[in-house]
């Protein structure tokens, strides 16, 4: 396998780490046995050809899907299994692959729902009386609570504003009314209101064209360099190299490689996977001879 | 005294002339993910169609078959082409609400062609048993069970055997891909609901002769029958029909013998609620499916709403406020009083179905739930009017809540089939729970309403006290839509996975939605009960539902004043142009149907 498992001298303990995480569907093993460490302030990306697994890995590790076998622990603590609402609480943000915004939300609401495990009418967590007591908060509104929404509101035109005026202008226009790389920067806007611990992207710059994507890459990276903690699914190579700590390559379900940019980029089951078997020996063999 | 094998046999037939309605209804899923609400309609249709046959035309046996068979087959062409196909491309609500207002117009047209009365159809076989052990079987029976092989047979050997068969199982398994190589999709949705109707008309003609009586009530059952029998089975699994048929006729037949008549319809929505909770791919799905991808944001027509400016909603506060001191007929204000009691119930409906997207069709049952309790607190217990109807409110939010609540885990379609059976099983309760709700005889000499003593007597009184409720709710209501509940009903709606992975929990909001509307729905059957003085377990049925349901989606989806304007529309219009109650319905089911045609989200649209 490909380069030592790389952790910063800072933490012991990984902030997400997966052991051994299966799914299967009918015959198919969509995540067979994947294994991840993910420090915090890391970001790892995860390439690999299309059915390779890499979405449903996102599911399973954000709740919507739960594995077979493996487990997932968040800061040592086992958190397999649990729903999503619970995984978002724990700090848990995730963007979609085909994109889902609240189509009849204004942008600004739809940020704000990114905020929704910050409000604090949701916090108590006591069945039935919790319930009716954020249904009473939300009617009778007390000063408390609007001072919180227009709170929640700044942060929102802050996280807006790093869009610079792609979204800001637009911000009382309904999600459905706007192009699609608007939605997909919502999307990300959403989950940067989550004060995300985890921050999970698939496929950012998906359908978007240059400039648009090296404008996602530049605020991936600024996110980076705030210290967040990314897990990125991309296609486009590129980006990953330059983003990257490091990089995880799946294939039909399994991680078939594992390490710094250039490593995996050289590897010759990566070059079989992304080019199919017949021409993934011509081309090692012609960077063979090359080298 | 009839022994097992009587009601194995009794179970085997009813099974098989509902395996003959839950063939069409999987057919048609299965090409077109769409549950057919009007199928029951087309089984009423057949069965006066083989009345006017047998009775009018005196047409022999066979001729009756073949003539019944056709002419079902001919009203599901209709509706295929002019209810269905124009809404190919539009959001998925829209065929499910065009198949309601379907079969609310074809029930209508029933009724108002034959009248409303039971008519008998005899089945023009010789009255004779044979005996088979310890039980009797009759050449109906026979006949029943040789249609329905009949019918199975020939559509498996047209769906195995038959180009046009393998392009309707083509596009069962994946549309799009039978549409590129070449299927013609609208070819075989007509050929799916030809199929369909002909069978479902056959069904009805069949269960008229069986009981030697048709009526047109008969025609939601079977559509319940239906699905009950097509979800056990596995949506849009053809041979799973078939057998959940057969279950559900000897899970009938066995609960009758048991539990007798009175509870016949109960077991079908019970097996249904536990399929739906417990099994939603049907009880012989295999056990681990790729979960299939939701579809995202489509379910409701994106649209803003129309602002009405303050000036506006103030002026027509003032001029309904001030009404009753004008010379206007008691006749209006009482007119104008029902339109508010049915503005309580889409304010209720208008915040589950469209601001949630929980699109309940037994929305009249938490009506009954309100009604119920107040008048019962009121007559039994002394409790003050005005007390009596805040606690139908509270009772119908929380039993309302619990008793939808299996609900909660369902999506699209599925949550109007169990609303509506959960709206059915509440009914059959207050009809058999005699000891608290005097079972069918209804409860009769409701107090009339009064205000912290007082009685309210006069109708301008009566007026102010309904609509200031009303307005009070629906004030309450736009402060909810305004919080940061009213956001997270809406994201849930438009998108309930992606609302999931941000925090916010499906059945605490489905539950606060179900709550609150609960609340209002309740409230309204109360004050509905202490004006009518009388109410039973039909006077809040399924008609209301669909009418509260036609009031919201004229007003538009989630939309506050939209659900008012609707209501004094539907409720208030036909009153003032005097047209007869029977024609109100076939209005409605029209109204319903221009609508999702023509402006799905309603006059002052979509929040």
């Amino acid at each position: 396998m490909a380069g030592p498992v790389h952790t910063p001298a800072s933490s012991l303990e990984p902030l997400l780490s997966l052991r051994g995480l299966t799914r299967r569907f009918g015959g198919l093993t969509a995540v067979d046995e994947i294994n991840l460490d993910l420090a915090k302030g890391d970001l790892v990306s995860i390439i690999g050809p299309n059915g390779a697994g890499k979405t449903t890995l996102f599911n399973l590790v954000t709740g919507l899907d739960r594995p077979d076998a493996g487990e997932v622990r968040l800061d040592g603590q086992p958190i397999t299994g649990f729903s999503p609402e619970r995984l978002a609480g724990l700090g848990f943000a995730r963007t979609f692959q085909l994109g889902r915004v609240f189509g009849n939300l204004s942008v600004m609401e739809n940020v704000l729902i990114g905020a929704h495990t910050r409000l604090r009418a949701v916090r108590p967590a006591i069945p039935l009386i919790g319930p009716l007591l954020e249904l009473g908060l939300a009617l009778w509104r007390p000063a408390s609570v609007k001072a919180e929404e227009e709170r929640l509101r700044e942060d929102v035109r802050a996280i807006l504003a790093r869009f610079g005026e792609r979204l800001l202008p637009r911000i009382d226009q309904p999600a459905y009314s706007l192009s699609y790389a608007n939605r997909r920067r919502i999307e990300i806007a959403r989950a940067l209101a989550l004060k995300p611990r985890l921050l999970l992207l698939d496929e950012p710059t998906a359908g978007m064209n240059p400039t648009e994507t090296a404008e996602m890459q530049g605020l991936v990276a600024e996110l980076k360099a705030e210290g967040m903690t990314i897990l990125l699914i991309e296609h486009k190579l590129d980006m990953v190299m330059r983003l990257s700590d490091r990089v995880i390559v799946m294939d039909e379900g399994k991680k078939i490689a594992e390490g710094l940019g250039e490593e995996v980029r050289n590897d010759a089951r990566v070059i079989e996977a992304y080019l199919g078997h017949g021409l993934a020996r011509s081309t090692v063999g012609a960077q063979e001879t090359a080298a | 005294m009839a022994s097992w094998l009587d009601y194995t046999i009794n179970g085997l037939i009813l099974g098989n002339v509902y395996a003959l309605v839950a063939v069409g209804l999987a057919l048609i899923f299965g090409v077109s993910r769409l549950i057919n609400f009007a199928q029951g309609s087309i089984y009423l249709v057949g069965a006066y169609i083989g009345w006017v046959a047998v009775v009018g035309l005196r047409t022999p046996l066979f001729v009756t078959i073949v003539v019944v068979a056709v002419a079902s087959a001919l009203v599901g062409l209709i509706i295929e082409r002019f209810g269905l196909r124009p809404l190919r491309n539009s959001v998925r609500i829209a065929p499910l609400l065009a198949t309601i207002g379907i079969s609310f117009v074809l029930d209508q047209i029933v009724m108002l062609t034959f009248s409303p009365n039971p008519r008998a159809l005899p089945s023009q076989l010789p009255d004779i048993r044979f005996r088979i052990g310890t039980g009797t079987i009759g050449p109906l029976d026979i006949l029943i069970a040789c249609i329905g092989i009949t019918a199975a047979l020939l559509l498996f050997v047209f769906l195995r055997y038959s180009k046009l068969g393998w392009a309707v199982r083509a596009t069962a398994q994946d549309r799009d891909a039978a549409m590129q190589m070449g299927v013609d999709v609208n070819r075989v949705n007509q050929t799916v609901f030809g199929i369909a109707a002909a069978l479902g008309g056959l069904s009805g003609m069949l269960v008229g002769m069986y009981y030697n009586q048709i009526d047109t009530a008969m025609s939601l059952h079977a559509t319940l029958k239906g699905v009950v029998a097509e979800v056990v089975g596995g949506a849009g699994n053809v041979p799973g029909a078939v057998v959940g048929s057969l279950l559900l006729g000897l899970v009938e037949s066995y609960g009758v013998a048991v539990f007798g008549t009175s509870y016949r319809n109960m077991f079908a929505f019970i097996l249904l609620i536990l399929v739906l909770v417990f099994r939603p791919n049907g009880l012989f799905a295999s056990a681990k499916q790729a979960p299939p991808e939701p579809l995202t944001g489509t379910f409701i027509a994106p649209s803003s709403p129309v602002r009405i400016p303050g000036l506006v909603l103030g002026v027509a506060f003032a001029a309904f406020a001030v009404l009753p001191l004008l010379p206007v007929s008691n006749y209006v204000l009482q007119t104008l009083i029902n339109a508010w009691i049915f503005a309580m119930l889409a304010l209720s409906l208008t915040l589950v179905a469209g601001t949630i997207g929980q699109v309940s069709l037994g929305h009249a049952a938490l009506l009954a739930i309100g009604a119920y309790t107040s008048a019962l607190l009121s007559l039994d217990f002394a409790v003050p009017v005005s007390i009596s109807i805040l606690c139908g409110g509270l009772m119908s939010a929380a039993l309302g809540t619990i008793l939808i609540s299996p609900s909660f885990r369902l999506r699209g379609h599925y949550v109007s089939i169990a609303t509506l059976a959960i709206g059915e099983i509440i009914s059959l309760v207050i009809l058999n729970w005699e000891t608290v709700t005097r079972g069918p005889i209804g409860v009769s000499g409701i107090p009339p309403l009064s205000l912290f003593g007082y009685e309210l007597v006069g109708t301008g009184s009566i007026y102010w006290f309904s609509f200031a409720v009303m307005v009070l709710l629906a004030l309450l209501q736009v402060r909810l839509l305004g919080s940061h509940i009213g956001r997270s009903f809406r994201a849930i709606r438009d998108d309930d996975v992606a609302a999931q992975a941000y925090g916010l929990g499906l059945n605490r909001y489905k539950a606060l939605a179900f709550i609150f509307g609960g609340f209002a729905a309740g409230v309204s059957g109360g004050i509905a009960a202490h004006l009518y003085s009388y109410i039973n377990h039909e006077t809040f049925n399924t008609q209301q539902s669909i009418l509260a349901l036609t009031i919201v989606i004229l007003g538009g989806l989630g939309n506050v004043a939209g659900a008012i304007v609707g209501s004094v529309a539907l409720v208030g219009l036909p009153e003032v142009f005097r047209i007869a109650a029977e024609y109100r319905i076939l209005i409605y089911g029209i109204v319903l149907l221009l609508l999702v045609r023509f402006r799905p989200q309603g006059l002052l649209g979509t929040v």
